[in-house]
């Protein structure tokens, strides 16, 4: 078995014994190895703080010095949290309800959606396509806070606010999802292959469905990961919702979170709750997404 | 000029392109409707005094001589904005590049669990909220705790409430979080390289590792900077979210107030969606100017 290593033990030795690339003072190593330490301690200090706070007991969580670590781990502020949602004016379910069947349709919605203006945009000999194209790709500027706003309007106009539709259908026009799929199309489908299936008079659709959507498989997991990560994060932050009755998980959860002081141990449970799905799929998908975004360059 | 070879070569008629644009159909709609019509209409509606309530009145540049002229709030949420997408924006953009540099050294188990890390705060989205109990104004929160114990102060700082800190301190959270599908697309293309190259250059007579990164390097990573680029500037100049959990909405003296938070301000609160439409282009122009400039200086690297 090969021994684990912190650096990559042969660096780049292309069919010869010796490694060509230019390497580091043992000094430089060590700063590398310090940067990267105080780097990872700063962007993990928010979770593990949460975690650690999310199993202390009522008593230390209000222990005076307080104390990083934690003594006597407990889910008692989990328990909390559940009893808590148990106790809403709108049964819990229904958040949950909403949350699932939000991201759930739009995700595979815009799955297909993309998958099919995706090909369409990389294959396609159309007039005007690369200047849709070349919008599109513009537009991944503006993030949907951006846009929120000046869509308002139309989204009013369209009789949805307060409705499941402005929930469901402004994450459609998203073009994240549309630019890395076109990308992945142009560089990994070879029109050779294509051509071949059009003499063997398979229709395009058939292309589509038996050629494209299977040689596409990482771009299409990574849609659905990109997607279900901002609707899953964007939840509670919409401007077109109103009613309690459409408000989802997230929201409910920042809501018993807020609770004022007695409920900090709940609220770092939230936290921990909340964060736990976005984790899970992307920990499940991180090489497809990896093989992805090598796609994503632009020019 | 191979293409037009075989083009000749073969002589086959165009195939039809009818399927093509029925697949691209569904997408579209949505894409013109909450995207390209919101943009377009906003630039109309900037130029009335639009209130979703009585008929709107063309006023002409009002909007914009108001906004610039007459309205304090929004001088200082231009500013605020400014500030923190020109720190937060080249800063995240190059420390992603130099994470990504350093970890693609490192051994496959140990560059997973960094790439997670670092992700992680642009992947969970809502964890942000632990900054305001790290930096809760009592004396029981971690960051006062932590300078108490150390004996730099002697009483607990006000983070949040009290001008002087929170700017830095919601400044330092958005930093924290703008590690995100443009760090994940520097870290591919750093794994994507073509090995070739360096080897080549490193015959040449390459001398330092700092030449290697800008004579083969970045000519090679080009497209991924340009991609990196745009994500920042897209969430650079969205910042308002951040602000308005962090230290209220409106802020202290709008300490942290941004263009963001002024235009939903106007438009969900006192539904003047005229006078927010002109914030909007404006963003949307600055927005649009930043990305000329750094499309111009990144193309410069990659040819």
């Amino acid at each position: 078995m090969e021994k684990m290593s912190f650096w990559r033990r042969v660096r780049f030795n292309h069919n010869s014994k010796k490694t060509v690339l230019l390497s580091r003072s043992k000094a430089g190593n060590f700063g590398v190895f310090l940067f990267l330490l105080l780097i990872c301690a700063f962007m993990a200090l928010p979770m593990v703080y949460s975690i650690i706070q999310s199993l202390k007991p009522i008593d230390e969580i209000f222990l005076y010095p307080p104390r990083f670590y934690v003594k006597n781990p407990t889910f008692e502020n989990f328990v909390q949290v559940i009893g808590l949602a148990a106790s809403l004016w709108v049964p819990f379910t229904r958040y949950l309800f909403n949350s699932l069947f939000i991201t759930i349709v739009t995700t595979a919605v815009y799955l297909i959606i993309a998958a099919m203006a995706g090909y369409s945009l990389a294959k396609g000999k159309f007039r005007g396509r690369e200047a849709i194209a070349q919008t599109v790709t513009l537009t991944l500027l503006f993030r949907a806070e951006v846009t929120a706003i000046p869509a308002y309007f139309i989204v009013a106009k369209l009789g949805m606010i307060d409705t499941y539709w402005a929930l469901l259908l402004p994450p459609l026009a998203g073009s994240l999802g549309v630019f890395l799929i076109r990308q992945t199309v142009t560089v990994s489908i070879p029109d050779e292959t294509l051509e071949a299936a059009r003499i063997d008079g398979a229709s395009e659709y058939r292309i589509f469905s038996k050629i494209v959507i299977p040689g596409i498989k990482p771009a299409l997991l990574t849609t659905i990961i990109f997607t279900f990560q901002s609707m899953w994060n964007s939840a509670g932050t919409s401007q077109y919702i109103f009613s309690e009755a459409l408000k989802e998980l997230p929201t409910v959860l920042s809501t018993i979170a807020a609770g004022g002081i007695a409920r900090q141990g709940a609220a770092s449970a939230v936290s921990v709750i909340v964060m736990i799905p976005p984790i899970i799929v992307f920990l499940i998908s991180q090489s497809s997404v990896m093989e992805t975004m090598s796609h994503s360059g632009m020019k | 000029m191979s293409k037009e070879n075989t083009a000749i070569k073969k002589r086959r008629p165009l195939t039809n392109q009818r399927p093509f644009l029925v697949l691209l159909a569904p997408y579209l709609l949505f894409f013109f409707v909450f995207t390209i019509l919101p943009v377009l209409s906003s630039i109309v509606l900037s130029f009335t005094d639009f209130n979703m309530v009585t008929i709107n009145n063309f006023v002409g540049f009002d909007n914009y001589i108001r906004l610039f002229l007459e309205d304090d709030i929004f001088t200082i949420a231009l500013k605020n904005t400014l500030i923190y997408a020109l720190v937060s924006g080249p800063v995240g953009f190059i420390l992603s590049f130099v994470i990504a540099w350093f970890i693609n050294e490192l051994s496959r188990a140990v560059r997973t669990v960094v790439t997670f890390i670092v992700y992680s705060p642009a992947l969970t989205g809502n964890v942000f909220v632990i900054w305001t109990y790290i930096f809760s104004s009592d004396s029981r929160g971690f960051a006062n705790d932590f300078l108490m114990k150390l004996g730099i102060v002697s009483d607990p700082i006000e983070w949040l409430s009290n001008t002087d800190y929170s700017f830095g301190i919601v400044m330092l959270v958005i930093i924290w979080m703008s590690f995100g599908t443009g760090f994940l697309s520097f870290c591919a293309g750093f794994k994507s390289l073509d090995r070739t190259y360096f080897e080549a250059a490193a015959i040449d007579g390459l001398k330092n590792r700092w030449q290697e990164l800008y004579y083969v390097t970045f000519p090679q990573m080009g497209p991924q900077l340009l991609f990196g680029a745009v994500m920042s500037i897209s969430s650079a100049f969205a910042v308002g979210n951040v602000n308005q959990v962090l230290t209220g909405n409106p802020s202290t003296n709008y300490s942290t107030h941004t263009i963001l938070l002024h235009m939903t301000d106007y438009a969900t609160v006192r539904f003047e969606m005229g006078y927010a439409s002109a914030i909007a282009v404006v963003l949307f122009g600055m927005m649009l100017l930043f990305y000329v400039v750094v499309h111009k200086v990144l193309s410069k690297f990659s040819d």
